[in-house]
């Protein structure tokens, strides 16, 4: 992946929402301070990351089946369950009785969980499995 | 029009939103301190699992049965509820949480063509998001929307779990369904007065010849209810939480208790939680109740519940106040009886008013020192950590010491405690 695609700076944005201070609490010699304005401006991590806060989930994951997609061990997944599951969507699947995540692939009526890396085969999806698409994986937290 | 949405099995269905292996499986939640069963699956209720049974009583067909037994984990259950109240309250402004998994709403000025459709549309979202089922049921008043809620319930494959009362013939045939004790404000004690009477169904309770007897034994109350079930709508959302009318704070013990000491170590811990809840909300109790019960198999005689009560001339929530109250009707209970095995003991505080409205005494009044000390008390405890700052009696070292053996992981509320899957 380029470098220049993978990072994106965000500048702030004095236009849209320039106001005048009001000084409530009476008037107090001196210069008001330049920050207080820009105080509602700091960035809520989890406004950002969690889009539906009410279908969202925190899910740390354990192993390696999925490290070409960038997800590791021990990383932590936002998962958001309000989305839809679509095709090239990383899910927290639930099959046959244990959790997993994989990649949706839809094949020609025939439903494929990916893994991503090499040593793991694809789990196809038959009638006799028991599947349930338990959420949708949205971001990963990982620590450096 | 109202609608009232109920979580099914609300505490079984949380555990399984993250252990959906137990889907289909029987599953029952313990109460605090792994009591007794407060909460069961479908299939757990299927096995003849009751409500309020004794673990030590279901152990065998727990073992047999391989019924999936879980501590009520209550950070869980709180989170989830929050979450589906929230989502509820996106389809009406007008919403009351009536408890952790029960909900009134209100459709008021909403232009709704089809409640069926907005009802599945509930359940559905409900579902999706945070993977609790839940059935809904429509009326013209409450008392009508929680019958139509238990049809839905009852016949879930036929209704899809949403059940609109909207016609005559709908609420009649409902109410003669409906048993007049599953009738909501209908408890044990009115049960039998009712049916007494020959009342034995909602639509018994709604008939003219009934309505003088109503008026006379079950004042207001009752008339509103016959209102309600008649389809007229008196009843409005509560949206302000109410204050509890009492407080008890109750508790078996890991091991049996004599020695009076201890018992008082217990007693006044109790009183002090009392207290700091009464603080919390804002309350004042006038009634103090201590009361210690017996391990039955312990003794020869038939007197196992010992219990005392005292009501002060003032109301009070101060943690000194209650626990002083309590240690003299402990010291009175344990007096002759130092042989006794005790295997729970609990204070209870009632007659509560709202620390404002306090009554106007005259001679006997609160210390008003108190109302300083404690709020500095909740402060420190508030900033330090919970239970630092304890009463002389209370033991620093003894903590809460609940049984909690088949704790469930804080799944939502801690970040430690997320959910870990395999990635394989």
């Amino acid at each position: 992946m380029p470098i220049e695609k993978a990072l994106t700076f965000y500048l702030p944005d004095f236009k849209s929402e320039l106001k005048i201070p009001i000084i409530n609490e009476g008037v107090s010699a001196g210069f008001p301070s330049p920050s207080a304005d820009f105080i509602e401006k700091n960035i809520d991590l989890n406004k950002e990351l969690s889009k539906n806060p009410l279908a969202t989930f925190y899910i740390k994951v354990k192993g390696n089946s999925m490290i070409n997609a960038g997800i590791n061990d021990k990383d932590v997944l936002v998962v958001d369950r309000s989305l839809e599951p679509q095709n090239n969507k990383i899910a927290i699947c639930f099959i046959d009785g244990e959790f997993t995540v994989k990649r949706i692939k839809l094949d020609k009526e025939c439903l494929l969980l990916m893994p991503e890396n090499e040593k793991y085969a694809p789990i196809k999806v038959t009638e006799e499995n028991q599947l349930i698409i338990w959420g949708i994986v949205t971001y990963v937290i990982k620590a450096l | 029009m109202y609608a009232l949405v109920d979580c099914n099995n609300f505490y079984a269905s949380c555990e399984r939103v993250f252990q959906p292996k137990f889907n289909g499986k029987p599953v029952a939640i313990l109460s605090n301190n792994d009591g007794c069963v407060i909460s069961r699956s479908n299939e757990a209720k299927a096995l003849g699992i009751p409500m309020g049974a004794p673990i030590f009583k279901i152990k065998e067909l727990v073992k047999e049965k391989n019924v999936q037994v879980f501590s009520s984990n209550y950070a869980l259950y709180g989170d989830l509820s929050n979450r589906v109240m929230a989502i509820l309250n996106q389809f009406t402004p007008n919403l009351e949480i009536y408890s952790i998994d029960e909900a009134f709403l209100n459709f008021d000025g909403l232009s709704i063509l089809d409640y069926h459709d907005y009802g599945i549309q509930m359940k559905n979202r409900v579902q999706k998001w945070v993977g609790i089922p839940v059935c809904i049921g429509f009326a013209p008043t409450k008392a009508l929307s929680k019958v139509a809620n238990k049809i839905a319930k009852k016949f879930q494959e036929r209704t899809a779990g949403v059940y609109i009362i909207d016609t005559e013939e709908k609420r009649i045939k409902a109410l003669k369904w409906t048993k007049i004790e599953d009738v909501w404000g209908i408890g044990r004690r009115l049960e039998k007065k009712v049916k007494l009477r020959n009342i034995n169904t909602a639509y018994d309770f709604t008939q003219p010849q009934h309505e003088a007897w109503i008026k006379k034994e079950m004042g207001v109350l009752g008339m509103r209810l016959k209102y309600e079930l008649e389809g007229k709508s008196v009843l409005d959302l509560e949206p302000i939480v109410e204050q509890k009318k009492s407080i008890a704070i109750t508790r078996s013990f890991p091991k049996q208790i004599s020695d009076y000491d201890a018992l008082r170590e217990r007693v006044t811990t109790f009183a002090a939680v009392c207290a700091e809840k009464l603080r919390k909300q804002h309350s004042c109790c006038y009634t103090i109740i201590v009361m210690l019960v017996v391990d039955k198999f312990t003794i020869t005689t038939s007197k196992y519940y010992f219990n005392r009560a005292i009501t002060l001339p003032f109301g009070t929530n101060s943690t000194l106040t209650i626990a002083n109250a309590a240690i003299d009707m402990l010291k009175q209970l344990h007096k002759g009886n130092e042989h006794l095995k005790f295997k729970k003991a609990g204070v209870i505080v009632t007659g509560l008013t709202d620390e404002n409205k306090k009554q106007f005494q005259l001679f006997d009044e609160e210390n008003p020192k108190h109302l300083a000390l404690m709020k500095t008390i909740d402060r420190l405890n508030n900033k330090v950590g919970t239970n630092k700052v304890k009463l002389g009696s209370q033991n620093l070292m003894l903590t809460w010491n609940m049984k909690q053996n088949h704790l469930s992981p804080k799944f939502t509320t801690n970040f430690n405690d997320i959910l870990e899957i395999q990635c394989q």
